[in-house]
């Protein structure tokens, strides 16, 4: 089980940031191994950010975006207490979802 | 007489054929074909030009905006494994913003569809092999705007 997103959700006036450390390889599928072997790419491929049940953001990623992928945005809304949710796929077919508490 | 063997003319123009080819598979520039996820936009993320990005996006080219910038990016990035960006589009009724590297093995790094009510600025951290233009895309009503910016690299971040 992948390690669970470092998420920090606060409100800023009529607005909330989110900011997220997921944790994840992306492995760009260019490097090789010792043996001289390519290591196949291994990114998360699809993030999708919910606010009390509505979608907030929505990306698709490749490989250049860094390890351990870092994302930070806002929107309007999202009160005290509401459930911020993300969950990201990639390319093997891994999941990840994990929440946060709007502050 | 000074004509250059012929034999030798054949053997030095394959042998400089061959080692390109050697060159650019030991670089790991040749790709393999990973397996993807279907509502994945597998076309975008491999398209190596700016042009078939858009079209594999299903754009149209875009118009250089200054309404789309770079906030708090770097000019210099000591480590092109990780290089933080900020996009932020002034343009109304921005739908999506894409993150592009001109210079990486494939151009876009990602996508952000961006809902209403959410603000349009995304930052993100993204790879870059080598100094390079970083392009901002933005689809706004429908339409394309672009901005972009050179960030210099000491350290490519691919991994090569």
């Amino acid at each position: 089980m992948p390690d669970p997103m470092k998420i920090r959700a606060n409100q800023l006036g009529d607005a909330t940031e989110v900011k997220v450390l997921m944790s994840h390889e992306m492995e760009t599928g260019q490097r090789k191994d010792a043996q001289g072997k390519v290591i196949p790419a291994w990114f998360i491929q699809s993030v999708d950010v919910t606010c009390a049940g509505k979608t907030v953001l929505t990306a698709q990623w490749g490989t250049a975006v860094s390890k351990n992928p870092f994302l930070s945005f806002r929107f309007k809304g999202g009160n005290k207490g509401d459930k911020v949710v993300i969950t990201w796929v990639d390319n093997r077919g891994e999941k990840r979802t994990d929440e946060a508490t709007v502050a | 007489m000074d004509v250059i063997d012929p034999t030798r003319r054949k053997v030095l123009a394959h042998g400089a054929s061959l080692s390109l080819l050697t060159l650019v598979a030991a670089a790991g520039w040749l790709e393999t074909s990973p397996v993807r996820a279907a509502a994945w936009n597998a076309a975008a993320f491999d398209a190596h030009s700016m042009d078939d990005t858009v079209k594999a996006l299903h754009g149209s080219t875009p118009v250089a905006s200054k309404d789309v910038t770079f906030v708090a990016t770097p000019d210099i990035a000591e480590n092109g494994a990780v290089v933080p960006v900020t996009v932020v589009s002034a343009v109304p009724k921005t739908e999506s913003i894409a993150i592009l590297v001109e210079k990486n093995p494939n151009m876009l790094a990602a996508v952000f569809d961006i809902p209403a009510g959410t603000d349009p600025s995304i930052t993100t951290r993204v790879k870059m092999a080598q100094t390079s233009n970083v392009y901002a895309l933005v689809k706004a009503d429908g339409k394309y705007y672009v901005a972009s910016k050179e960030i210099k690299v000491t350290l490519g971040g691919c991994g090569g």
